[in-house]
């Protein structure tokens, strides 16, 4: 089958089944589950958010999406096709299709190298065109990013943050991606530049028909830039929906404190009543809790929490959760009174 | 479980007539570099007063860890000169004598930082370096030093302390860190408590826990806060009243809703104008052109002027930290002319209202 009927019949860019990516502790002694049993579709051209406290897992997603790790169990498809079932040459192409961003654009830039030099390096490693072509097409990457001509003569310690991310945008873009994985992207940059970045991300979808999986723990920024968003907790999605109905009326309780938790900018006259203060850190994922990973932090578990693992259901159209309860009103029976 | 509600903890401490704890005037700070002395700060004016929680904002590299170091004289070793007076119930902490200072330090104004792990030392217990920090500063047996710091442990939320106190700080989490290195600073009942962003490196969830902590324990002990974040949210949540930096010099110094609801500086307009929280999905945010200056080119004059929409005829002139009306402070003078929108800017009610109610 080729991409381009995949196309036609409308099927999802990226389809991840069952995934599993486990790592040996450094001692060899543990597996770290680091993603334990993930389930979702990116539907193309969307932004697909992903959210959740350090260490539950998202970056390990984000690198299986692109093949940077092999899954330890579980498919992930692109248009369909199971890259790891193409040849080694076939691989290498259809990989340039799928491109990944950290939040450090200091690690993705060679410092000796000038700015042009470092987004000519993936056109060049992927041998396309002439020498001139190349060129023309990083400099074009560059314009597209906002960055004038003479920054490609510059080297990364004369830009700011927000300019070196931008390098690493244009970067990814030479490859003409159709999925850009963009992990923290923004978290490195300051509150005046984020905006501009986020902006420009949008702009590029817009033009490129580009879709994205926005990987972050910031709500603000994930709830501004998705059309749908995925809760993380532990290796495992907990919630999954539009963000609009997750953050509006989100229906797992880790979902309900993780809201209530992020600190907003507003006057006191408009602050929300009463927050949920979780207790405890999250568990470590090499021995997770048996039955609801969520439950020795939930404010309303139950024994039967402890005995079955939730299922991963639809409740509503669209909207995924991880939750026994989350389809009872007012599921939530008397919320204990927090210990001093 | 559900916190009082942080709308009625903004209390407002009577900052009028109130004698102040800390009052910085003129601070600057130098340091030698390669290319010379750099001037890092200046003309950094503020008070704070008994028990107040006050959150100083800004970007990255605008002076706020460096301000707080300086109050406690923990300057890194290239530091080249300070001006200005820093007076603290009545000494100056910029001239008293390092003997001074070392009273001082750790009794009556603590520091915490953002890695709690680098602050703590890896080879002695928790239950150790707090008892120490008690053992310096005031006569007290081993024994009393050690059921003070159970008891501390306590207080900040440390399950069953008595199990803890002879761990190592590798054998705790990020957030439990976080509260025995509160627990080090409070354990001589400091007036004032500088926290250098406290919560940058946990998630939110506990971030939430520290922060409640934090206000309460300035609540019921009464200790004056200094809270140094680039998160509005955190001084939102956190103090009453904020001041933002802006390339080494304070700018606005107001309350925490004067200041998001009517900012009276074009900067602090801009920051609260360009935050996700409040901009409708998927719109575009409104940013800030250009970046914050380099000491070493900083510009003559209004030090925001090239970035700024309102900039006119007179703002190469420089800029001071005038008095606005109502305790507020701003180093523009166009503020009152200008009216600029804050968070909660028209447009954007809509949702800032939905975002509130949710
Ligand atoms: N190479 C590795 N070897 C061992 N464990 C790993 C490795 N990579 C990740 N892990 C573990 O897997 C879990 C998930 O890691 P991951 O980096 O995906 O988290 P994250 O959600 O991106 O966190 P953060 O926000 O801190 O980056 C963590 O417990 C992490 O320690
Ligand atoms: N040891 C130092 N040597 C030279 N410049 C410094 C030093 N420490 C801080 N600075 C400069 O002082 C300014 C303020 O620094 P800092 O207080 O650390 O900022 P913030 O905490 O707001 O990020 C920055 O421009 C920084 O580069
Ligand atoms: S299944 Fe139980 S423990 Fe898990 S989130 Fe739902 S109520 Fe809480
Ligand atoms: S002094 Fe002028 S340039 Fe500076 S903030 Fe005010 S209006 Fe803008
Ligand atoms: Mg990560
Ligand atoms: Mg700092």
């Amino acid at each position: 089958m080729t991409a381009a009927s995949a196309e036609q019949r409308d099927e999802p860019i990226v389809s991840v089944r069952d995934l599993q990516v486990r790592f040996q502790t450094s001692d060899r002694r543990a597996t770290v589950k680091a993603v334990d049993g993930v389930n979702f579709d990116v539907r193309r051209g969307e932004t697909f958010g992903i959210i959740g406290e350090s260490g539950s897992g998202k970056t390990t997603i984000g690198r299986a999406l692109v093949f940077l790790l092999n899954p330890s169990a579980g498919a992930i498809l692109h248009d369909g096709i199971d890259p790891m079932a193409l040849s080694r040459r076939e691989f290498q192409n259809h990989r340039r299709d799928y491109q990944i961003i950290f939040q450090d654009p200091n690690a993705a830039l060679n410092p000796r190298m000038t700015i042009l030099a470092s987004v000519l390096e993936p056109l060049e490693l992927a041998g396309v065109g002439s020498r001139i072509e190349r060129e023309r097409q990083a400099r074009e990457a560059l314009e597209r990013v906002g960055l004038p001509q003479e920054f490609g003569e510059r080297y990364p310690h004369q830009l700011s943050g927000g300019q070196k991310q931008r390098v690493v945008i244009a970067r990814a873009l030479t490859l003409k991606p159709k999925l850009i994985v963009c992990d923290e992207v923004v978290a490195a940059l300051d509150m005046s530049i984020r905006g501009d970045v986020l902006n420009l991300f949008a702009d590029l979808q817009r033009d490129l028909g580009l879709t994205y999986v926005f990987i972050t723990h910031d709500l603000a920024v994930v709830s501004h830039i998705s059309e749908r968003v995925a809760v993380m907790y532990l290796g495992q999605f907990v919630e999954l929906g539009p963000t609009e109905e997750v953050a509006e009326r989100p229906l797992h309780p880790y979902t309900i404190a993780l809201l209530s938790a992020e600190p907003r900018p507003l006057p006191s006259s408009m602050r929300q009543e009463s927050r949920i203060v979780l207790q405890g850190e999250v568990p470590s994922p090499i021995d997770p809790p048996a039955g609801c990973r969520f439950r020795t932090r939930c404010p309303h578990a139950q024994p039967l929490c402890t005995e079955r693992v939730p299922e991963w259901r639809e409740l509503k159209p669209d909207h995924w959760v991880a939750c026994h309860f989350a389809d009872r009103p007012n599921y939530l029976p008397n919320v204990p009174e927090r210990t001093p | 479980m559900a916190a009082g509600p942080p709308a009625q903890r903004r209390t407002e401490v009577a900052r009028d007539g109130a004698q102040p704890l800390l009052s910085v005037r003129g601070l600057g700070i130098r340091f030698k570099t390669t290319q010379g002395i750099w001037q890092a700060t200046r003309r950094i004016d503020f008070d704070i007063a008994p028990g107040e929680r006050v959150g100083i904002v800004g970007e990255s590299g605008c002076g706020k860890t460096i301000t707080g170091l300086s109050i406690l004289r923990l300057l890194p070793g290239n530091f080249a000169g300070l001006d200005g007076k820093i007076l603290f119930d009545g000494t100056d902490l910029a001239s008293c004598s390092a003997r001074q200072m070392r009273a001082i330090r750790g009794k009556r104004i603590a520091m915490i930082f953002q890695e709690p792990m680098s602050a703590l030392d890896p080879v002695f217990t928790v239950g150790h370096q707090i008892a120490e920090t008690l053992r310096v500063h005031t006569d007290v047996s081993y024994e009393e030093a050690r059921a003070k710091t159970l008891e501390m442990l306590r207080r900040v939320g440390i399950a069953s302390p008595e199990r803890r106190i002879d761990d190592y700080p590798h054998q705790l989490s990020g957030g439990m860190r976080q509260r025995v290195m509160i627990a080090a600073s409070l354990i001589c009942g400091p007036q004032l408590l500088i926290a250098d962003e406290p919560t940058t490196a946990l998630d939110v969830t506990v971030q939430a826990q520290i922060l409640e902590l934090l206000r309460d324990i300035s609540e019921t002990s009464k200790t004056a806060l200094m809270l140094i974040t680039h998160d509005l949210g955190v001084v939102a949540e956190t103090c009453t009243r904020m001041i933002t930096m802006y390339a080494g010099e304070v700018i606005e110094d107001a309350t925490v809703d004067e200041a998001l609801v009517r900012p009276l500086h074009p900067y602090t307009s801009g920051l609260l104008r360009s935050l996700p929280h409040l901009s409708p999905r998927h719109g575009r945010l409104p940013s800030i052109p250009g970046r914050v200056p380099s000491i070493a080119e900083m510009p003559a004059g209004c030090r925001f002027r090239a970035r700024c929409a309102h900039a006119a005829e007179g703002c190469e002139a420089e800029q001071k930290l005038q008095d606005a009306g109502g305790g507020r402070k701003v180093r523009c003078w166009r503020f009152a002319e200008l009216n600029l929108p804050g968070a909660l800017h028209p447009p954007e009610t809509p949702t800032a209202a939905k975002v509130a109610t949710q």
